[in-house]
């Protein structure tokens, strides 16, 4: 019983923080029409600056500043929102397929940043002994588990309350005005530039937030951490979840992140330890069939989007 | 060192132009980007390992290679194979998935789909091929000097001799045949080439069938000059994006040009950045195009 508990705690960690990076592209595809397939550079960013800024000193690498976990949260969402600023500014004019390919060449182009430039990243071997704020609480790795859930967990739900408030504020309107119609937004005096611009990085700067709450729980970071099977994965959940629907965001994170880690479990049990890395390939196959499966029969995903209307509208 | 540098961007250039080809008219006929289609240069190398191990079985393979190349027509008769499988496993794919997505959701749920299968494909060739790099042959060659003292292999002449004779193959498809004007009309104007009785559901799966087929001669190229591996495809999704961005989505030599462009810009970099950073290169280009024509250099402009 412990033991599934203990699992339990341990898969909705990780399950949350996924969630807080879904709702992000939520904002910005499922509100606002930006196509971003760079989700995982985002990540990426906001783990090694939640890295660089809590980790211990080391020779030769940037960092070692030992700053609070708060801090390092903060750090890591300023610096992607940093990061989507500078990148939105050169590519949102960019419509549909090719912000696409734009989002995705960043997150090539960061990955190969934390791969090769050591002295920030620490190459290939990454930084490793980042501090968990929550071991100074209990002895009992359980415990220790239980309270980190419980920061991801408001951490989750604040990003929750605070983008349903958005998204029913006169700016969450615009952002789907612009979404459905630039030219006739525009007309009414709407800067749609000035506004996807916005709405990009705020959904960064949570996918930041992902990514520290990641590197602060799991106490390191490596390139191979943030492959573009992430950007697969968060993309999956929010078809899966629904997009335009901030609780349709959080269950699909939850779903399929039960199912990689599900089929997960089954490989290690079933298949033969010398081929575990062929059996690997069936966790990303089971998502790639569950994405076109649920593009094909369920568009609208589990939970599709709800009507808000201004409370001053008369219909 | 630049000529070394120049010859091989030329190659590799030539490599990209033949998968970009299929790109650029898929972007342009099926109006969506398919981020899908780098994975059939993968496939086609690996299922020319099929036809080529079942040649293998009435034939001797070193013994049936045609000097100076490391092979011989069983891997001809490989590359026929493949291109007509990997051909047979797009249309499959677009009867399964694009055409219905098509019919009844916008064109981003196309792309998005187009993520998914590229996902399913690379970790299906994981899955059945393993992930260890695989060669064709083990043949030995001996490297020729080209004026300016760069050194090419036979292998890789052949490449660059094969990939000319498919444009100029694709060339005469499109300005001769019946089949080939079609196409550049569906292109132009879909509506007004159907009234005029073009059979625009054909036109589409020769548009797979062309698509495809360069994919996997691409594909079986790459395996033949450098080595087989899963990520084959996925490493080339972004040189494939510039080079059909840059020639114009729809243009056979805009890609092919396109393809050329991003080959040597590749390969002339490392000598002003670390080589390691070379993939980033292809991306910096589609920046720079997107930023003067964010349409792309012949998309139409609203």
């Amino acid at each position: 019983m412990i033991g599934f508990v203990s699992y339990l705690v341990f898969f909705l960690i990780l399950a949350l923080t996924f969630g807080i990076a879904v709702l992000g592209l939520n904002l910005q595809w499922g509100y606002t029409g930006l196509f971003n397939a760079g989700v995982a550079g985002f990540v990426a960013v906001g783990g090694y600056v939640m890295a660089i800024l809590t980790g211990p000193a080391r020779p030769e690498v940037l960092g070692g500043f030992e700053l609070p976990f708060v801090i390092g949260l903060a750090g890591a969402m300023l610096a992607a929102g940093l990061a989507a600023w500078i990148i939105g500014l050169m590519t949102l004019r960019l419509r549909h397929e090719y912000l696409a390919v734009a989002t995705f060449g960043i997150a090539v182009t960061i990955h190969l940043i934390c791969l090769n430039w050591e002295y920030v990243t620490g190459g290939t071997l990454g930084l490793i002994g980042i501090p968990n704020p929550v071991r100074a609480f209990s002895d009992s790795v359980l415990m220790q588990n239980v309270f980190y859930l419980l920061i991801v967990a408001v951490a989750a739900l604040v990003a929750f309350v605070a983008l349903e408030r958005i998204v029913q504020s006169p700016w969450g309107r615009m952002l789907k005005a612009i979404r459905e119609d630039e030219e006739a937004a525009a007309s009414l005096g709407k800067s749609p530039a000035r506004v996807r611009l916005e709405s990009f990085v705020l959904g960064c700067m949570l996918m930041g937030l992902c990514g520290a709450l990641y590197v602060g729980f799991i106490g390191y970071v490596s390139p191979s951490d943030f492959l573009p099977i992430v950007t697969f994965q968060i993309w999956t959940m929010l078809i899966v979840g629904g997009s335009a629907n901030n609780r349709g965001a959080l269950v699909g994170a939850i779903l399929v992140w039960g199912v990689w880690v599900g089929s997960g479990f089954f490989v290690s049990r079933v298949v033969p330890p010398e081929i575990q890395a062929q059996g690997g390939a069936l966790q990303a196959i089971l998502i790639g069939l569950i994405l076109v499966l649920t593009l094909l029969f369920r568009p609208k995903g589990l939970i599709g989007e709800e009507v808000h209307v201004s409370r001053h509208a008369q219909l | 060192m630049f000529m070394q540098h120049f010859a091989d961007g030329i190659l590799s250039g030539a490599i990209v132009a033949l998968g970009a080809i299929g790109l650029s008219f898929t972007m342009k006929i099926l109006r969506f980007a398919n981020f899908s289609h780098s994975e059939l240069l993968t496939w086609g190398g690996y299922l020319a390992l099929i036809f080529l191990a079942f040649a293998g079985s009435f034939t001797d393979l070193s013994a049936s290679k045609i000097s100076p190349f490391s092979f011989g027509w069983p891997m001809l008769f490989a590359m026929l194979g493949s291109a007509a499988a990997t051909s047979l496993l797009a249309v499959l794919l677009h009867y399964l998935v694009f055409r219905r997505l098509a019919r009844t959701a916008g064109h981003m749920t196309l792309v998005f789909a187009s993520f998914g299968i590229a996902l399913l494909l690379r970790h299906l060739v994981l899955l059945f091929w393993g992930h260890d790099p695989i060669y064709y042959s083990n043949e030995l060659q001996f490297a020729i000097r080209i004026p300016g003292g760069a050194r090419v292999m036979p292998d890789q002449v052949f490449l660059l001799g094969l990939t000319i004779l498919v444009v100029v193959f694709l060339h005469l498809f499109l300005t001769r045949s019946r089949t080939g004007i079609a196409m550049r009309g569906v292109a132009e104007n879909p509506e007004l080439a159907r009234i005029t009785g073009v059979n625009v559901d054909w036109i589409i799966i020769w548009v797979w069938v062309i698509g495809a087929s360069g994919a996997a001669i691409s594909g079986v190229l790459y395996g033949m000059t450098v080595q087989l591996r899963p990520e084959l495809g996925f490493s080339l999704i972004l040189p494939l994006f510039a080079a059909a961005i840059l020639g114009g989505a729809g243009s056979l030599y805009g890609a092919v040009l396109g393809g050329l462009i991003v080959g040597l810009s590749e390969n002339l970099s490392v000598m002003v950045i670390p080589s390691t950073y070379k993939p980033a290169v292809p991306f910096l280009l589609i920046l720079v195009i997107l930023y003067f024509r964010p349409d792309g250099i012949f998309g139409e402009r609203k």
